[in-house]
Order: structure tokens, then sequence, then C-alpha cells
């Protein structure tokens, strides 16, 4: 289903149409399509993950309604909305309603531009990745604005950790994403590409091998800055049920608060998407299997590795996420824009290339990973607690009297 | 090693994903889902079929279990000396004596008893006119069944007993004359050495459950005769 066709189709069913709307109307039933998938796939992931959680601790899981429990977030839904929607009365009302849905259409807009087959009409924007970033960016002002209209202590504490924290992990998932830039830009160059390097279906046509072996690095760097800014565990910080009660949305009710449900079990699906098309090759597979297809299976192996983690790593501290964000991932993530840039200038500088030099890059990188994480963590790291000396009691050198 | 833990850590989930030995802990109640295989069991158990033959007489009930539409009763194992709460009572053993109404220590038994004219050469038997249980304070300490010198009141093994009102939790004789006659084993050796089980055996009969045989006619005659 491309857009082209779609025009064509609108246009020999009603000839005469100005072409703007035939456009729009093409438009509007793309993203009809897309929108709903989307939205299906979220309410999916919200049962995967609860079924497989409860699996990972030796528990059955939602398993009562349809099959194997397959309906269970049709019913929550039905339950979400039949509840009565509370609107705090020192809430600042307009803000308060606007804010789920802020957080809701930027994860939306992501699906907009990843590239599901090879003439992707809208994975050929020239600034894709540049759009994902803005876009992703999002979510710290509505994770604000929820907390500031809805004057509750607690919601305001968590937004406050969070908006650091989510300002703390753009940069270094921004410097991880301007590595892959970089070799896409080498790669497409002497390849004699007339794709732009920021565009997602540039970076796919750059992956000869993929990046998460050409830059392991920067991949880690990717995935763990990620994780953070949708904010899940072990990054949870926004919404700590165990300090908090609900962090953000302590005050939404009804749909609203399906609503921040829903994009929190969207987000990993988009940023699956997103590491697949940057990291993982994309459409790129095995030659049997249509490109649609494979991307969808890297999707679905990504958000199981994100449920894997959510099931095993405790929570950070605040502390500890500021550190691990301005003490690590970012000197790792000069690390790695560094190194790669001088791979690529010793190793690429031929006119043309070949996959016996990636695969080079790829060993040297693995290697500069490994070493460059080891040290780090020596330099910054947590230092090991000093031996505990203990106290003696006073009551050792007493001296009772016995009689 | 620095950062090693989590790696361990993520093997461990792994493991708990994967691992048929760190299956399930739940037991579920009152019914619980089942696959084909599971359910060609319980039919087997249930009406003598063979697998092969359920599977090819139900083939739509196959199919369902497939998609895990089918649900069947289940519960925990319970042992028979399991003290629930159907109380019950034979009144051909009973003499009417309120035994149980003295060793209960909560004083919850209620018994009245008039003069029957049965049995008048045997120094006439006692009728049992009133019987009251309130279970909504009994605490299920089984002291009446261990006072019943002649086996008559025992307790029964079911738990699933609540009520709306507290009114509905008084047990009256009929009650306890209508109840399952299916007595658990609870301080009745003589029924554990038969390896009786309140779940899957039958109904007993009064004069099954006593704590000796009845003498027969000739016996009596020797024994008591005699006197």
């Amino acid at each position: 289903m491309n857009f082209n066709n779609i025009q064509n189709l609108i246009n020999t069913l009603i000839p005469s149409l100005p072409s703007w709307i035939v456009f729009m109307s093409a438009a509007i039933f793309i993203s009809f399509f897309v929108i709903n998938a989307v939205v299906m796939t979220g309410a999916l992931t919200v049962w995967l993950e609860r079924r497989l959680l409860a699996r990972i601790q030796s528990r059955l899981g939602p398993n009562r309604w349809g099959p194997f429990g397959l309906f269970t977030p049709i019913a929550d839904i039905i339950k979400m909305i039949g509840k009565e929607d509370i609107v705090p009365s020192t809430a600042d009302k307009k803000i308060f309603n606007l804010a789920p849905i802020v957080l809701l259409v930027p994860v939306l807009l992501v699906f907009a531009v990843i590239p599901m087959s090879s003439n992707s009409f809208l994975g050929q924007l020239n600034i894709g990745i540049l759009f994902i970033v803005g876009v992703t960016g999002f979510n710290t002002l509505a994770v604000f604005m929820a907390a500031w209209s809805s004057r509750n202590k607690y919601a305001l504490f968590g937004a406050m950790r969070g908006v650091a924290m989510l300002l703390s992990y753009e940069v270094p998932m921004a410097l991880s994403i301007v590595s892959v830039v970089l070799t896409t830009n080498f790669i497409l160059n002497i390849e004699g590409s007339s794709l732009s390097a920021l565009s997602l279906v540039g970076i796919v046509e750059a992956q000869r091998i993929p990046f998460f072996i050409l830059q392991p690095l920067g991949c880690l760097i990717f995935v763990t800055a990620a994780s953070a800014e949708m904010s899940r565990a072990p990054f949870d910080m926004i919404e700590s049920e165990s300090e908090l009660g609900a962090g953000y949305h302590t005050e939404y009710s009804g749909i609203k608060f399906a609503i921040f449900q829903l994009t929190e079990f969207l987000a990993p699906v988009a940023t699956a998407a997103i590491i697949s098309v940057m990291f993982a090759g994309g459409i790129r597979g095995l030659s049997i299997i249509p490109g649609s297809i494979s991307l969808i299976a890297k999707i679905f192996i990504i958000v199981l590795i994100f449920i894997w983690i959510r099931a095993t790593w405790p929570r950070l501290r605040v502390d500890q996420i500021m550190n691990f964000a301005w003490k690590f991932l970012l000197p790792l993530s000069l690390i790695n824009i560094f190194s790669q840039a001088v791979l690529l200038q010793i190793f690429l500088s031929s006119s043309s290339i070949s996959n016996t030099e990636l695969w080079i890059i790829a060993g040297i990188n693995w290697i500069i990973a490994a070493v460059s994480i080891f040290i780090l963590a020596k330099v910054f790291g947590h230092k090991g607690r000093a031996k505990n000396i203990p106290i003696p009691s006073p009551l050792a050198n007493m001296e009772f009297k016995s009689e | 090693m620095f950062g090693f833990g989590l790696f361990k850590g993520l093997l461990i989930t792994l493991k708990n994903l994967i691992l048929p030995s760190r299956l399930f802990t739940t037991h579920q109640y009152p019914d619980r889902k089942v696959g084909p295989i599971e359910l060609a069991k319980f039919h087997q158990d249930w009406q003598n079929t063979s697998f092969l033959q359920f599977l090819f007489n139900n083939p739509i009930k196959i199919i369902q279990s497939l998609l895990g539409l089918i649900s069947i009763k289940d519960r925990y194992p319970q042992h028979s000396r399991f003290r629930g709460q159907e109380f019950g009572w034979y009144e051909n053993r009973c003499t009417g004596c309120a035994s149980c109404a003295k060793y209960c220590p909560l004083g919850i038994i209620k018994i009245e008893t008039s003069r029957s004219g049965i049995d008048l050469d045997e120094g006439q038997k006692y009728k049992v006119d009133v019987f009251d249980i309130d279970m909504g304070r009994c605490m299920f300490c089984g002291l009446c069944v261990e006072a019943c010198p002649y086996d008559a009141l025992f307790m029964g093994s079911g738990f699933e007993e609540s009520k709306y009102f507290r009114q509905e939790l008084n047990i009256d004789i009929d009650n306890l004359k209508n109840n399952d006659t299916k007595p658990s084993n609870w301080f009745r050796p003589q029924l554990e050495g038969k390896n009786y089980d309140p779940r899957g055996s039958g109904p007993l009969e009064w004069n099954q459950v006593g704590r000796h045989e009845k003498p027969s006619d000739t016996e009596q005659a020797s024994k008591w005769g005699k006197r």
C-alpha cells in the first residue's frame, strides 16, 4: 500500500477533484490505518508485558477473559472509559486536559517516519532522524504540564525528577545518533547515493552490516538513553510507585489515565521501531522474507528485550541516575563519536567500500567499547564500600564482677 | 567483576522464563483453563474414554481448548481429616446425652430432649427435639465430635459456606439430618482404617461409622443374658 497508489485510486474513483483534496484524503486514509494499528499494538503490548512478567515471576498473569487472556486490555479500556473523569478543583483545567494528548501524539508521530517498506513515502523525509529527536522531546513538556497543572506535590516531585532525568538523557541519545549519521554519510557518499544521511531510508540503505555490530557502543548508549527517555525500568524515576504514588499522573482518572497508560506501553514499541531502523537494519534482512515482516520481527524482539530488562533490574536512585548520565554515558558517547570518525577516516578513504573493511571497523569498535567501558567504570564508577570496621561495643571492655 | 551482576540477574530471569522446572506455583481455584491433553485426561477419568477416542469424538472441544476457552473444575487436594463446616448427625446413633453441648468451649450447641417412650425395657430412649449449632461462633476445634460417645455427630469437609446474614449460619436439626452423610476422618480412626475419603467415596449409613461392629444376637445373648 503506497501513498501514490492511493492517490491514483482516489483520482480514478472520483475524477476532477482538486489535487490538494486528493492529497489530504489519501493522507487521512493512511494515517487512519497507521494510528489504529499502532494503538492496537499498544493494547497487545499491555497483554504481552503482563503475561511475560508473570511468567518470569512464576505467576500466571491475566488468563480469564478470552483465549489466553487476550481480551484483558479491551476489558481494561472499557472499564477506564466507564470511570468518572475527575478534575481537581485547584487544577489548571486547560493544561490538565491537554497534557495526555501532548504525551500521546509524539509517540504516534514517530511511526509516521518509520520506513515500513523500501519506497516508504514519509520515511524519505530528508531530516527524518531530527524529526524523531524533536518530536520525542515533547514528552518532557507533557510530563511537566500534567504534574504542574494538577497541583499535587507528589506529581510535582515526580515531574521535577523526571524533567531533570529526561533532559540529561537527551544529550547522550543525540550524540549516539550523531555517530550513526556520521557513518551513514560516509557510506552513502562513497556509494554515490542521492539519499540524505539524516533520513531513515538512507540509514537503512547504509547498513551493509547492521549498525549494532558496526558500532556496539553507540547502540548500547542509545538503548540505555532511550529506555530512560520513555521512563521505563530501571529508569522509572518519574512514576516510582513505592515513593510517589503514581508520579505525574496521580490526579488523573478515567479516559485520560487510559491515554497515559497507553502511551506508557506504546513507548517501547516506538522506541523499538527507532532502534530496529537505526541499529538493526530496518527492513533489510533475509531476501526471502518481505521487508515489513522482518522489521516487525525486529521490533518484537527488541520489545521482548525491554520487558526482560524491566523484569530483572531494580530502579536506580535519583543521584545514581544523574551520575550515570553525566559521568558515564556522556564521556562514552564522546569516545564513540571520536573513535568512529577516526576509524572511518582511516579505513573508508578509498573510492569504494568492501565489507571486509567494515568488519575490521566493527572488530576495533568492539574492542574500544569493552576497554572504554571498563576504564570509565573504574574511574567514575562505584568505588566499592570501605570495609566496615565494627565499632567495639562499650560493653566489651567492661568487667563484670561475679559474686 | 564490575557490572557482571546485571547479566547474572538477566540470566536468572531467563531461566525462570524458559526452564520447565520453574513453572507456575499458582494453583487455580475453583476452575482452571486446560489444553487438549489435560482435557482428554480429565475426560478419561470421567467417562472411561481413551485419549484418541476423545480426540476423534470431540474435535470442536479440542479446538476450543487450544484457544483457551475451556475450563474444568479443580480444587486443591484436601486431607481426609480436614475439619470442615458441614456438621452432620446420625439420628439413629444419638442417645440425647448432650455431651457435645457440655464439651463445647463456646457453648454454642443447644439440645432439648423429651421422653420418647420407645425401648422402654432398655431404659427408654430420649427423643431430640432441638439441636442447634451457631456456626457463626464455631471455631472448629472438634471437641464436640471427640466427646460424642456413640459417634453420632461428625464434621464435614466443606469450606465454601459463607452466607449473607448471620442468622443463616445457625444450623438446626433438619439441616443436621439432611446434610451429606460423608463424615470427615477427624477423630474417626475406624474410618481412616478403611481408607475412607469424604471427598471421593460415597455417603455412609449410620451402622457403618461406629467404633465397634454391632454384636450379633447370639453374642449379645451370651454376653448379656448371663447378667
